[in-house]
């Protein structure tokens, strides 16, 4: 079985006027693939993310996640579930403003109970290997987006999960450090992890392997971007 | 998961606590005032109540004297305005008609006179008593022994001097029993020293008197047979107050007197001026506490409030938290022990500041020659952290409830 397995999953919001936001969506996704979840904003792809990483429910359908039926989780073990298997990066960072990168980096260990100096020097480690070894103490009101965005990079992988989900990575970066988060993506993808990015601007999708065409609720098509370099979008190429 | 004593557990809450100092300042010193109110009352009004109690220390609760006034009716012949006296006989009189009495005792005293012993004076009241007076009065005795029948007897010239007289008279004696007091000429040989405290006014301060044998005051002093009070005891198993309409019957009767003339004799109950002290203290305990507790609650709720501001300001990283996978109870947990941290620290500031005036309290009334104890006792203090803590608890309840309610998307979602 894939490790991601979705079968017509239904979302509808309530806020208001009912809004029909995934209209069944069937989706596998294997293990160590790079894909891209492409759409204009509204067509539900940030929904589809966010039920991936079990930060949302869906009405009916069924979510397979690594072998497990993903419905009606108690909160503890959805927290767990996020917590080993489930990497997250976001548009807006969404780094704790208060705590320095060192802390952020290891708040994750900290949720599995993992000792304070085994964790602050597993995040070392970890910002270390993102270059960042020597902002470790600093806030991040006093980071630049790259590095913000690098910090969460470290925080997703610090408890080495099985997939990374990335939503808008990039969206609030330039074109030169959105290539080098592309960058750091890959390497992890080729490092065996499975990588999800949502996004809408094309220059991020086609730098992924397979990219699934999102648009009002339903998948478009889905293609397959074997050689990122060779599309005039990819590596190399135009990044926004 | 969630450890009581993980190091960064207390370090995230002095942090999320420190973050806005004014404003957990302000919130804290809510709660500071209403325990502040609360034991700093209780401590005073216990040390009030202990000050009135040490005015009646020794005296029996359930005794009441009788004083001759002036007659303000009319009756059976006699005009009012009439000036009368207890006499000896009716000590006797109320013995016999009223068996639920236990002791009834005649008292006489001099006012303002001087004693003296070699160069030494004192001033106070000279008080005759008999040997039953022990009765209604502890003597506490320090030295020697109190009067006795064989000293009324034989009207001998004896005395007990009370406490201050001792100190005034006998500075450099350690036991005075054996020396002779001086009294307005006569001289009295000193049998004992009383250390009785009360001060309510039936003969003047007990600390400040000399007392001798009922008798001896009576003929030295040409009283012939006039008492100036009687008083008396009930038996065990009845009330003084329910044989006090019985004693005063058969005085009224004695020296006709119109049974509803309240001016022709003073009755003084001391149980129910016990009673009425009671209830006194109980009215400003229960005031007290109303206060306190009130104050309390209004500062616990204002904790309530900004931990609710709090848990609304940190939506975001409530949220972020929860994405990274933080378990409800750690998002539960972070909240309620932030309340309970300033809703503690706070209280025991409180208690603290009011345990700290109190003893300053103390000092000051120790300084005009009283001791008197206004501490709270250790039992309360504790017991009120311990509620401080439930209190917290409670405050942070509202507030973790909303915390828990907070969905990792609807904090990550900020556009």
């Amino acid at each position: 079985m894939s490790l991601i397995h979705l079968e017509n999953i239904e979302k509808t919001y309530h806020a208001g006027a009912p809004l029909h936001v995934l209209k069944g969506i069937s989706l596998d996704i294997e293990r160590g693939e790079f894909v891209a979840i492409m759409g204009a904003s509204g067509s539900g792809k940030s929904t589809l993310l966010n039920i991936l990483g079990i930060l949302d429910t869906y009405d009916s359908g069924e979510y397979w996640l690594n072998g497990t039926l993903i419905k009606h989780l108690s909160e503890n073990r959805a927290a767990d579930y996020r917590n080993r298997m489930i990497g997250f990066i976001f548009q807006s960072f969404n780094l704790i403003p208060f705590k320095n990168a060192l802390e952020n980096v290891a708040l994750p260990l900290f949720y599995q109970g993992v000792g304070r100096r085994r964790r602050n020097a597993l995040a070392m480690e970890y910002l270390e290997r993102l270059g960042l070894k020597e902002w470790a103490h600093h806030l991040p009101s006093e980071l630049s987006g790259g590095q913000k965005q690098r910090v969460a990079i470290a925080r997703a992988i610090i408890t080495q999960p099985q997939i990374i989900l990335a939503d808008e990575p990039t969206g609030a970066l330039d074109s030169q450090t959105s290539a080098e988060v592309m960058d750091l993506l890959r390497q992890l993808n080729d490092a065996g992890m499975t990588v999800v990015v949502v996004t809408h601007e094309s220059g991020v999708a086609y730098r992924t392997h397979k990219i699934v065409h999102i648009s009002d609720g339903v998948i478009g098509r889905i293609e397959t971007n074997l050689d990122p370099a060779a599309t005039p979008f990819g590596e190399g190429g135009l990044m926004k | 998961m969630t450890k009581l004593f993980d190091l960064d557990q207390w370090s995230e809450i002095l942090q999320t606590v420190t973050r806005n100092k004014s404003r957990s300042l302000l919130t804290a010193f809510g709660v500071f005032w209403g325990i502040f109110m609360l034991v700093f009352l209780m401590g005073g009004g216990e040390g009030l109540k202990r000050f009135m109690a040490q005015n009646f220390a020794g005296l029996a609760q359930n005794s009441c004297f009788l004083m001759p006034g002036t007659t303000s009716k009319a009756y059976k012949g006699f005009q009012s305005g009439r000036e009368w006296s207890l006499k000896n006989a009716d000590v006797d009189r109320i013995r016999r008609a009223v068996p639920a009495v236990e002791t009834v005792t005649p008292m006489a005293a001099c006012w303002g006179r001087t004693f003296s012993y070699g160069d030494q004076q004192s001033r106070g009241t000279l008080k005759g008593v008999r040997a039953d007076y022990a009765d209604i009065e502890e003597p506490h005795l320090t030295h020697g022994r109190f009067l006795t029948d064989t000293d009324e007897r034989d009207s001998r010239k004896v005395c007990v001097i009370g406490k201050r007289v001792y100190e005034e008279l006998f500075p450099d004696v350690d036991n005075p029993c054996g020396r002779y007091v001086e009294v307005d000429g006569v001289y009295y040989q000193v049998v004992g020293v009383s250390k009785m405290t009360s001060n309510i006014g039936i003969m003047g301060s007990a600390e400040q008197s000399v007392m001798i044998p009922f008798r001896t005051l009576q003929r030295l002093y040409h009283r012939g047979d006039d008492v100036q009070a009687i008083g008396f005891t009930a038996r065990r198993g009845t009330t003084v107050t329910s044989i006090q309409a019985d004693v005063e019957r058969v005085v009224r009767q004695a020296h006709l007197l119109a049974p509803d003339d309240g001016q022709a004799l003073h009755v003084f109950n001391l149980e129910t001026l016990f009673q009425m002290i009671d209830n006194l203290f109980r009215g400003i305990e229960t005031l007290v506490w109303l206060i306190g507790v009130g104050t309390l609650l209004s500062g616990a709720i204002g904790v309530s409030n900004i931990m609710m501001v709090t848990v609304r300001e940190r939506t975001g990283e409530i949220g972020i938290r929860r994405a990274i996978g933080a378990r409800p109870s750690s998002i539960l947990w972070q909240v309620m022990a932030e309340s309970i941290v300033l809703t503690v620290i706070a209280g025991l500031a409180g208690i603290t500041f009011a345990v700290a005036l109190l003893s300053g309290v103390e000092h000051i009334v120790a300084a005009q020659g009283e001791t008197i104890s206004f501490q709270v006792s250790f039992g309360l203090a504790l017991g009120a952290a311990a509620a401080l803590a439930v209190l917290g608890g409670l405050a942070g309840l509202a507030p973790s409830m909303r915390a828990l309610s907070i969905r990792p998307i609807d904090a990550i979602r900020d556009e």
